[in-house]
């Protein structure tokens, strides 16, 4: 088998879609918290991926991936069980601490759900009391609810709509969480950078160790660009190889917000350019398939 | 040397310097006067017999002119076209000190393509040993390193993170330079010695320098994965959009392709007022790929003066005719932004030369209530790098106190059989002195394995020896003998 082979995917949503690649070397390096950078072909852009999961025994990596931009719609399309990644590296960035924390809650929001899972069940096999958290826009979009409760000792689902578990953002979750537990020892967020900040908020003013994975725009991964370079506290520090990784109370989220801004028009272009070039591919195979029908 | 006008070259990524035709080749070679002094071998960093390869080249014999240099430069395309040759062996060349220096340089890039062309390699006879050699970075000092240790018969494996091989060549070095058809090029000879390219591997977290040793069977290791983490410059508005390092430039215009963005999937950000901080080699492939890429204005500020520019004389020449516009004794003290988190400008303040500092250069000095405002929206950081944190966070590698490898002079690190050169070990330097580094730390990792360094004995001499011709190279038929 080649190695970037596909071997599994499921389709979670419209939007949200997984893939299992094969990779045994990485599988047996990854550890929770890490990333990979995938580039689809090779004209393609180096996107970089939490690890959602990683089976040693099999050799493969799981990616949970949300269809938005351009290299994540066309992978969406294209990724199909047999066909190959172009370049698939890591695992990048240091491995999250998973502490000594006696209980903890796993928080995941969005595409964050994924990634908060090889973390919830490090810190189970760390032999802390976990509480997940996850956050979806509703019932019908909710995934791994059976993976997630095998590994938390109590587990809650907030959506927007209230359509399954509690209604509200992964913040009403954590507070829920606190007033249960007062005795909570750190929090782990990942999700996009709002919901992350959200949570970084609730939990100021309880003065609780709060862990949150960075997703900056980043080119190689391996420290050389500086594209991902984010606001610690005072200091500045590279979210592909500082992090990813970082304390939420001294991020500054604002910051990362604008800076993810930063290619939106280009984004826009490129997504534009591929569905016409994709329309151009289907106009021809249409013709093409006139053109022979005509000769028969 | 013809040169593409600077009108036409500021738009396209074709080569600058168009090359020698053979008889300006030939006309430039017989102006060496094959003084017996030699200064400009004792200038090269890996001593090429630079009057035997220019002799051959004004006897019309290019192969032996390409056979002379392949002795000790394995990369002559390459070289000939990045070394800093005026510091160098142009720097102390006899003709030098009353006419123009020969043009070493461009008689090496001459005999390199040549050679590509035509399709010459020097392959050694090999006689291949047990051992496996593993090298970490495909930069110039890790080709270097891989074609010594091949070429003295060792299984080497060369890993890099990217998807391509060639490091800095690739990555940092734009094509009006360095086309990407030399580099892969000379890969393309690496790999007929038989050295393997592993792309997409990311070591120290893929596995590490330790498992290489211990678990995965390889013998001696060699690490040049270079300074990579770029420096910012820590004032006001660093983290602006539109503020980015010379390495992400590069990196997205020479490796992702970004300046075909859409047909590429990486963008590029283009400035219609770009200004560049530093005055290294590596600003001034920022600023020209900055005035390629169609910004309207393209400024170098950089603190001290002209004199003490680190960038090679042709690289701030070109860059001077493409239309950058030079602004020495300029220090950035703030960067101004639009109030949309996008830069706007670019606060400097005049210097003057104070006194020398610990490097020897006049120490700039700020003169006060100078400050003025450039007006641009974006500022590209060419002011150096830091080392690399990948290798020290995963493995038991003794670093110095700015993060690099320690070694010994035969560039041996804390770990036996592993072994450092380049960037990773001396800081940001040059290619030529990454690939010098490359072959020191073969030298010695043949010595630790036990290996009789062939290398040695026939840089000089005779055309055969025992009665084998000089290109094989390797002590091992003497023996069998």
């Amino acid at each position: 088998m080649s190695n970037f082979e596909i071997v599994t995917r499921e389709n979670f949503s419209d939007l949200t879609y997984l893939l299992e690649v094969h990779h045994p070397l990485m599988a047996k390096a990854a550890k929770p918290g890490q990333f990979v950078i995938v580039m689809l072909s090779e004209h393609g852009e180096r996107i970089p991926l939490t690890i959602a999961d990683f089976d040693r025994e099999k050799g493969t990596i799981t990616l949970v991936i949300q269809a938005i931009g351009k290299t994540t719609r066309q992978m969406q399309q294209e990724c199909q069980v047999g066909t190959s990644l172009y370049a698939l590296v890591g695992p990048m960035g240091i491995p999250s601490p998973i502490s000594h924390a006696k209980k903890v809650i796993c928080v995941g929001g969005g595409l964050g759900v994924a990634p908060i899972f090889p973390q919830a069940r490090g810190f189970k096999e760390a032999g802390a009391y976990v509480i997940g958290v996850v956050g979806f826009r509703n019932k019908d979009l909710v995934f791994w609810e059976d993976k997630f409760r095998a590994v938390c000792d109590e587990f809650i689902i907030c959506t927007d709509d209230g359509s399954a578990g509690i209604k509200g953002m992964v913040t009403a979750g954590i507070l829920q969480a606190i007033d249960k537990h007062p005795d909570i020892d750190e929090v782990v967020a990942i999700g996009p950078p709002i919901m992350m900040k959200g949570c970084a908020e609730a939990t100021r003013p309880f003065k609780i160790k709060t862990m949150v994975s960075l997703n900056p725009v980043m080119v190689d991964g391996t420290g050389m660009c500086g594209g991902c370079r984010v606001k610690i506290g005072d200091t500045v520090k590279f979210a592909c190889v500082d992090g990813p990784d970082f304390d939420g109370h001294l991020v500054d989220f604002d910051d990362l917000m604008t800076r993810l801004k930063r290619y939106t028009k280009e984004e826009r272009m490129a997504l534009d350019h591929w569905e016409k070039e994709k329309g151009c591919r289907l106009q021809k195979a249409v013709d093409k398939t006139i053109a022979a029908t005509d000769l028969r | 040397m013809r040169e593409q006008d600077p009108a036409v070259r500021a738009k396209n990524f074709e080569e600058v310097a168009c090359g020698y035709h053979p008889d300006d080749a030939m006309r430039e070679a017989e102006r060496c006067l094959i003084c017996p002094d030699q200064p400009c071998v004792s200038g090269c960093p890996v001593g090429i017999n630079i009057p035997g390869f220019i002799q051959k080249i004004s006897e019309k014999d290019l192969r032996g002119a390409y056979d002379i240099l392949t002795e000790t430069s394995l990369l002559p395309a390459i070289c000939g076209r990045v070394c800093p040759q005026e510091n160098q062996c142009e720097g102390v060349c006899t003709v030098g000190q009353s006419l123009e220096a020969v043009a070493i340089g461009r008689l090496e890039r001459f005999v390199g393509d040549t050679a590509i062309r035509e399709g010459w390699a020097n392959i050694p006879y090999i006689e291949p040993n047990d051992f496996k050699v593993g090298i970490v970075g495909s930069g110039p000092a890790g080709m270097a390193c891989a074609a010594d240790m091949a070429k003295a018969g060792c299984d080497v494996t060369v890993f890099e993170a990217f998807h391509q091989p060639g490091g800095v060549l690739k990555y940092g070095i734009p094509d009006f330079r360095l086309p990407n058809a030399v580099i892969d090029a000379e890969i393309g000879n690496l790999r007929k010695l038989g050295v393997k390219f592993e792309c997409n591997t990311l070591v120290g977290r893929l596995f590490t320098i330790e498992q290489m040793v211990t678990e995965m069977g390889f013998h001696a290791v060699f690490v040049g994965v270079g300074a990579g983490y770029p420096t910012m410059l820590g004032i006001p508005g660093d983290s602006l959009n539109g503020v980015l390092s010379a390495n992400e430039l590069l990196t997205r215009c020479n490796l992702m392709r970004a300046k075909e963005f859409p047909s590429f999937d990486t963008p590029q950000p283009i400035g219609k007022r770009v200004v560049v901080v530093g005055a290294g080699n590596t600003a001034m492939d920022a600023m020209r790929v900055s005035v390629r890429l169609g910004a309207e204005k393209v400024y170098c500020i950089y603190r001290r003066s002209r004199k003490e520019a680190p960038a090679r004389a042709e690289e701030v020449h070109h860059a001077e005719q493409e239309g950058v516009e030079f602004n020495w004794l300029t220090h950035p003290v703030a960067v101004l932004d639009d109030g949309k988190g996008n830069v706007r400008g670019l606060r400097c303040v005049r210097m003057e030369l104070g006194e020398p500092d610990a490097s020897g250069r006049r120490r700039p000095v700020p003169v006060e209530g100078s400050e003025f405002d450039f007006e641009c929206d974006l500022i590209v950081y060419a002011i150096g790098t830091n080392a690399n944190p990948i290798m020290g966070q995963t493995s038991q590698l003794k670093l110095n106190k700015w993060g690099y490898i320690d070694t010994d002079e035969g560039l041996a690190t804390s770990i036996a059989g592993v072994f450092a050169g380049g960037d990773i070990v001396t800081g940001a330097a040059t290619v030529i002195e990454a690939m010098g580094a490359g072959r020191t730390a073969a030298a010695s990792m043949k010595a630790y394995l036990g290996i009789r360094d062939s290398a040695l004995p026939y840089t000089s001499g005779s055309e055969k020896l025992f009665g084998i011709d000089l290109r094989e190279r390797n002590f091992t038929r003497v023996r069998v003998a």
